[in-house]
């Protein structure tokens, strides 16, 4: 695995796009981590007020731990993952092989509309970090 | 994998608290994050069974100040010992820069330590890694047994059964107690933060 070196432009670049993506749809944060649990970007309205490293350690843990669900039903791996709460809606989206992007929303932000934007993102994401 | 944030000039490493089940990671842990100031230390994530095991990990952030105008944080986690969880395991070892093995000197328990550190051998070499060339320290832990009733293994035997091959720095502890603890946790961060910096900074910088 290899190890991340974040320059100013790169994460400018990443909040830029996930800003004028999924911010601009409503969502209350968007978190972009890596698979170790560390946290690359931290965008949206409510992005204070959450405790991100214990989030990103247990999103890292998370898909970590579907992923071997989804080889013991014979699947290389699950690319997406959807919490539903009262009020707020967690969303999961892998981009590529070392990245994931936490999605939180609330009832006014449909999941098809966060599906779009996350999709649309992986490639730009991709393209910002693996260049 | 350490990850280098050249716009907040931060730094972040993760060491991981590895060994048998019952050896005492979170309560290495749990020493650490009731003996240090509030502004150094994040917020202690565990997630237990039932019976005080560790299901999965447990994590603990801590700020230990500047080098080179680079703040230093790091993150310290434990793994689940019991054999069972042996995917969590390695799960929780992805990314790791620096490793503490820590030892239970109860004679019952010799082969469980020999076992977990070919464990940990094994795992890191899953992802390319090798144990002599990541930072480790053991700890022998457990040290306030030696004066009871309880059979208890010396340092001779356990640095015999654990540290022939990688001979690195060991300590007797005792987490309960918070003896030991904090020596431990100097050293991997020492040489955590030395191996994370000169892996890439002192190279791009020069």
């Amino acid at each position: 695995m290899q190890d991340f070196i974040l320059t100013a432009e790169i994460l400018d670049k990443a909040r830029t796009a996930i800003e004028g993506s999924l911010i601009q749809a409503g969502v209350r944060t968007a978190l972009l981590i890596d698979g170790a649990g560390n946290i690359l970007s931290n965008c949206g309205r409510d992005s204070d007020d959450i405790d991100a490293i214990s989030l990103a350690a247990l999103a890292a843990a998370n898909l970590g731990a579907t992923s071997q669900i989804a080889k013991l039903i014979g699947e290389e791996d699950f690319s997406l993952l959807f919490h539903k709460g009262k009020n707020g809606n967690i969303h999961f989206g892998r981009i590529g092989d070392e990245l994931i992007l936490i999605t939180i929303f609330g009832e006014d932000v449909s999941l098809g509309l966060v599906r779009c934007r996350v999709t649309d993102l992986t490639d730009i994401l991709l393209q910002i970090f693996e260049g | 994998m350490a990850l280098i944030d050249l716009s907040k000039k931060e730094i972040h490493c993760k060491i991981v608290y590895y060994g048998p089940g019952r050896c005492g990671k979170t309560t290495n842990l749990l020493t650490v994050h009731s003996s240090m100031a509030d502004n150094a230390r994040g917020k202690m994530l565990t997630i237990e069974t039932k019976g005080d095991r560790t299901l999965f990990f447990d994590l603990l952030p801590l700020n230990l100040g500047t080098i080179r105008g680079f703040n230093i944080r790091i993150q310290l986690y434990t793994v689940p010992g019991q054999v069972m969880y042996a995917a969590t395991r390695k799960l929780v070892l992805k990314g790791a820069d620096g490793l503490v093995f820590v030892a239970d000197p109860l004679q019952v328990r010799r082969e469980r330590n020999i076992e977990s550190l070919e464990d940990l051998r094994t795992n890191l070499l899953e992802y390319g890694l090798k144990l002599e060339e990541i930072p480790l320290v053991i700890q022998y832990n457990k040290r306030d047994l030696v004066d009871t009733p309880i059979p208890t293994l010396t340092v001779a035997e356990l640095d015999a059964d654990l540290n022939s091959a990688y001979k690195v720095k060991t300590f007797e502890a005792s987490a309960v107690t918070g003896l030991g603890v904090f020596e431990t946790l100097r050293e991997i961060s020492k040489q955590t933060v030395r191996y994370v910096t000169n892996k890439h900074l002192l190279h791009e910088t020069k």
